[in-house]
């Protein structure tokens, strides 16, 4: 199972408290990942990557095993404790503005 | 007894706020949605238990909400989680512009601050307008400029092309917030007959259900653009119609307060005696067609009422002549603004008037604007506020 940790008001929007887990098929990738979240909660759609270009919405982050991989390739491999489940997927909101 | 139910969008959530037809005692509800912008509530003419609302946060964009109880519980519509990775995807969240030959000329840019063309970007949706006869029909006003559809209650949106496609639209330009489609009036004695608003492009009517559009700013003079009496480039703040007369038209205009008696063929200047014709506001009263209501702004460099006196303006013959309301409002150092979708009327026998300030306060006057009072002081911002008359 693939952990993924939600900024709060994206758990608010879907109804879900602490980590949200997935059934991932490999190869587990940014995309893939949020491929996987998006049809299961669809409210989600367009909230973390743009509809239409499908790139990260710039005030969101994705971080994991201490590392900022939010400049990384959709489709590069996550780290393995990522795709193990030992470690979640952050998805992080700036902390700026009001 | 009758009821009256205001629909409040703020910076950091919207409020539900409920009297009976007195409207003495208020129920607050809220926050909804709390911590994103709510630019815009609105319940269907046709269920007023069906409300639609637009979430809106610089961190996630967009989403459309519904609720189907009054705004006791709500659901981003399509929205519905999903048991596996082969379900359904929702789009309710979803405005692409139509850039396809089938539906008119794909239109790519417009106007950019500095001159230059600049590409259309979806920002959010500002307005949400209700069908006045489907409570699954439902119109979005969109920044950058567009207008959309849906036909399914909000799950799906799809825009209305003609308007964007019609000529015009590479010569529309931002205003300082953004190039935003704010204003949407359906004509309730014309199915096919819709009026919009640009800031700024100006107003635009089309007559065939949203198929094609034409620009309806002749008449219109502003001075802070190039041609003064351009055919578009107008910054048109918000228009108002009473409904027993679709064709007449108050606007709010950047500077100036104009009427159109020919559905905006053409307009005319009203402002006569306003202490400044600048402003975002403006309403007609529910019974009488000739009663209009702004709240004058001192400036487009100031954005607050002048001398710190809040004062709603109305005029009993539909413009020109105006008196100032005051009793119950602040009359030294206010220095909020109120903006454009921020003012709505009910239609209990007394008229009700309400508006909402950036600084959270929501006023009402249950008597057409003789005596206000606060039903709630602190809120966030307000972006837009709307009422419903219940039975």
């Amino acid at each position: 199972m693939i952990r993924v940790e939600l900024p709060q008001h994206l758990r608010t929007l879907a109804h879900v408290s602490g980590e949200v887990k997935l059934e991932v098929a490999a190869p587990v990738t940014q995309r893939s990942v949020l491929d996987a979240l998006e049809a299961r909660y669809p409210m989600l759609e367009g909230t973390i990557r743009d509809h239409v270009t499908q790139q990260r919405r710039p005030f969101l982050r994705f971080f994991a095993c201490e590392e900022d991989l939010s400049h990384e390739s959709p489709d590069a491999p996550l780290p393995d404790a990522v795709a193990s489940g030992s470690e979640p997927l952050l998805i992080i909101g700036a902390i700026a503005g009001g | 007894m009758s009821k009256v139910r205001v629909l409040v969008g703020t910076r950091k959530g919207a409020f539900i706020l409920t009297s009976d037809g007195k409207r003495e005692k208020w129920d607050v509800s809220g926050p909804h949605f709390a911590g994103w912008e709510l630019y815009h509530l609105k319940g269907s003419p046709a269920d007023p238990n069906r409300i639609y609302a637009s979430q809106c946060s610089g961190w996630f964009g967009q989403v459309i909400q519904r609720s189907n109880d009054g705004g006791e519980t709500w659901e981003a519509p399509g929205g519905d989680i999903q048991p596996g990775p082969e379900a359904m995807k929702g789009s309710s969240n979803k405005f692409v512009y139509d850039g396809s030959a089938e539906t008119g000329k794909p239109l790519t840019t417009h106007q950019w601050y500095d001159g230059t063309q600049h590409p259309w970007e979806f920002k959010r949706v500002w307005h949400l307008e209700p069908s006045l006869s489907d409570p699954d029909t439902v119109y979005a006003g969109v920044e950058d400029a567009a207008l959309f559809r849906s036909t399914d209650g909000g799950t799906s949106w799809h825009e209305l092309p003609g308007l964007r496609g019609h000529g015009t639209g590479p010569n529309w330009h931002p205003g300082a917030g953004g190039m935003c489609l704010h204003t949407i009036i359906l004509d309730p004695s014309d199915p096919k007959r819709i009026y919009i608003a640009i800031s700024a492009a100006g107003a635009f009517r089309t007559d065939d259900g949203g198929t094609t559009w034409k620009p309806i700013n002749k008449g219109l003079h502003s001075q802070y653009i190039p041609d003064p009496n351009a055919e578009i480039g107008h910054c048109v703040h918000h228009v108002a119609m009473h409904p027993s007369r679709p064709g007449v038209l108050f606007m709010q205009k950047h500077w100036d307060v104009m009427r159109s008696d020919d559905a905006g063929d053409s307009w005319h200047e009203v402002s006569g005696n306003l202490p400044t014709d600048f402003g975002f506001v403006i309403d007609v009263h529910a019974h009488e067609p000739e009663t209009v209501y702004v709240v004058p702004i001192k400036s487009d460099g100031e954005h607050y009422p002048p001398e710190g006196k809040l004062r709603v303006y109305r005029s009993r013959s539909g413009g020109n002549e105006w008196e100032a309301l005051t009793k119950g409002l602040p009359q030294s150092n206010c220095y909020v603004n109120v903006l454009r979708d921020a003012m709505a009327v009910d239609s209990l026998d007394s008229c009700g008037v309400y508006f909402g300030t950036t600084g959270g306060q929501v006023y009402a006057s249950a008597d057409a604007g003789d005596n206000w009072s606060p039903i709630v002081r602190d809120l966030p911002a307000v972006l837009s506020v709307e009422v419903q008359t219940l039975p």
